[in-house]
């Protein structure tokens, strides 16, 4: 039925919905599961995906002792989908007994080093700074950092971040070239990141006598344009939260694998913690776009008409 | 002249890389083309420090819209890079630990770790967040499916996005997973072949075409075909 004169139908009223609404929608459909979760602390089960898989057996397969260059590439606007990589991440390195080379590309990366240590190591005193975990800290040029690091690490940083020559450093012993790590790690939120690190360090060492492994964390846009690179020049990817979750869930089962009675603190959940949210703001996306969809379709005939 | 020696330094760096690829005695040569681009990148941060400053001058003068928040850019800046270089309450580096400015200038309990943790952390934060209130409006408003291929989007799009979290495995969990031929439905397992074979095929052709075009410039850079990097006024353009 046509509606009458002055008076808008259903469908016109929808079309021309206040937005602030749909910030209403979205804020519930974020902040009802943040509470659920917060109160309750149950979290989805996950299921690892290869890429994420793949990235966890690199880890595990390194022997102890085996050092491992970090590369924090990110700042605090991608640190609520980045932090919990980063922290997942060194938590395997350091429950593995592996130790830690970290450093960022990002100006504002330093401070995030610091925190995703500090998270991790908590009280221990065991994980001595130097002997089994070195701060890098920042250094400007991007790709020109990366190729000097090819050649020679001191040529990029003479010093860590307490001022303490490279050489002085226990667990910096023997490393001249960036091959001579086990593994690279990049938990990036774009340029410089992952795709650079594979462009300039990972591919020249692939024609030589000892392959780099490399790892990735990246956003969720920056994903698909480092899939190609996997799984030859990466043994894995944590491709945004979602990943993020799949490596956490993967290291929190090896925990309680270890010490079934071992209770994992809900900062080592983050990302699992976080899946929920996720859920229902897709699922509203979807309902919108869908919504959005019928409101144009059924507003269309009459448009035509007009 | 400044502008030809430009493009003869440019054109000789890249000479540089690319013969250090084929002559072993030249390798420590593209390590010193690279640490001339390093100091070039640092010195960047004070061209750009420096441009910051006049445009912000230039708006405050001309007392303009919007004049205000060039002010609190200005005032921000200059006070975040004072307490940067002034190592304001940074504490001392454990190597040396009587001398005040021998720490990092983030070092935790300095001004700047402050200003970082108080400040830039959850503003930056909060404006990433805002986004999904923009991209929900935008998805009622402007997702619209106007012919075939914005079908084809969407519905990629709701494969992906439902894939991506639990939904997936609870709309989908009715299809059996050890059947092969029909598993690969579940919307996670579509939404992992999405990414797998449609992204990486689309991804790799660009990441090709964009290769062979930064290639091509760089030869251009090379020969002083493109002057483009020099900025307006260089008579190049693109050659």
């Amino acid at each position: 039925m046509a509606p009458r004169d002055g008076q808008s139908s259903f469908l016109q009223r929808l079309d021309r919905i206040d937005r602030r609404w749909i910030f209403l929608a979205m804020l519930l459909a974020v902040a009802a599961p943040i509470l659920w979760v917060g109160v309750t602390g149950k979290t989805f089960p996950e299921e690892p995906t290869p890429a994420v898989q793949g990235a966890f057996d690199a880890v595990e397969a390194l022997p102890a002792d085996a050092r491992v260059l970090i590369s924090m590439d990110f700042d605090p606007a991608s640190a609520g989908e980045l932090q919990p990589m980063a922290t997942a991440i060194v938590r395997h390195c350091v429950l593995r007994g592996h130790r830690i080379c970290a450093m960022t590309l990002w100006p504002a990366g330093g401070p995030i080093i610091d925190g995703t240590m500090q998270d991790v190591l908590g009280g221990r005193t065991d994980f001595t700074y130097g002997e089994r975990w070195v701060n890098l800290g920042y250094r400007a040029g991007f790709e020109g950092v990366m190729k000097q690091m090819n050649a020679h690490v001191s040529l990029a940083y003479a010093n860590d971040v307490r001022k303490t020559p490279l050489e002085q450093i226990p667990m910096m012993k023997g490393i001249d070239g960036i091959a001579d790590f086990d593994m690279l790690v990049s938990i990036s939120a774009g340029y410089a990141g992952a795709k650079e690190w594979v462009q300039y360090s990972v591919s020249p060492t692939l024609t030589g006598r000892k392959p780099l492994k490399f790892v990735a964390g990246s956003t969720g846009v920056q994903t698909p344009q480092l899939i190609p690179y996997y799984p030859n020049q990466m043994a894995g990817i944590l491709g945004a939260i979602k990943g993020a979750a799949e490596y956490e869930y993967l290291v929190n089962q090896a925990v309680l694998k270890a010490d079934p009675g071992a209770v994992v603190p809900p900062r080592f959940q983050e990302a699992q913690r976080r899946m929920a949210p996720q859920l229902f703001g897709h699922v509203l996306m979807v309902l919108l776009i869908v919504l959005g969809n019928v409101v144009f379709v059924g507003l269309r005939p009459r448009e035509a008409r007009a | 002249m400044s502008r030809s020696l430009a493009v003869l330094v440019a054109g000789i760096a890249a000479v540089v890389m690319v013969l250090s690829k084929f002559i072993v005695p030249m390798e420590s040569a593209e390590t010193t083309v690279a640490e001339w681009f390093n100091a070039m990148a640092a010195i960047a941060f004070v061209l750009g420090g420096a441009s910051l400053l006049k445009m912000n001058l230039l708006a405050i003068s001309a007392r303009g819209p919007g004049w205000g928040y060039a002010a609190v850019t200005l005032v921000t800046f200059l006070v975040t890079l004072g307490v940067g270089l002034l190592k304001v309450g940074v504490p001392p580096s454990p190597a040396f630990p009587g001398h005040s400015m021998g720490g990092s200038p983030d070092g935790e309990g300095g001004a700047l770790w402050w200003l970082y943790e108080y400040l830039m952390s959850p503003i930056t934060g909060t404006l990433f967040a805002l986004l999904a209130f923009y991209v929900a409006s935008a998805a009622f408003r402007a997702f619209r499916a106007k012919n075939a291929a914005a079908m084809f989007l969407l519905g990629t799009a709701f494969v992906v996005l439902l894939g991506r979290t639990y939904a997936g495995v609870l709309v989908t969990s009715w299809i059996p997973v050890d059947w092969p031929w029909v598993s690969w439905l579940r919307l996670e397992n579509l939404s992992a072949v999405i990414m797998s074979v449609f992204t990486t095929a689309g991804t790799r052709a660009m990441i090709i075409g964009i290769a062979i075009g930064v290639a091509a410039t760089g030869i251009k850079i090379m020969i002083g075909l493109d002057r483009s990097y020099l900025g307006a006024g260089s008579g190049g353009g693109n050659g």
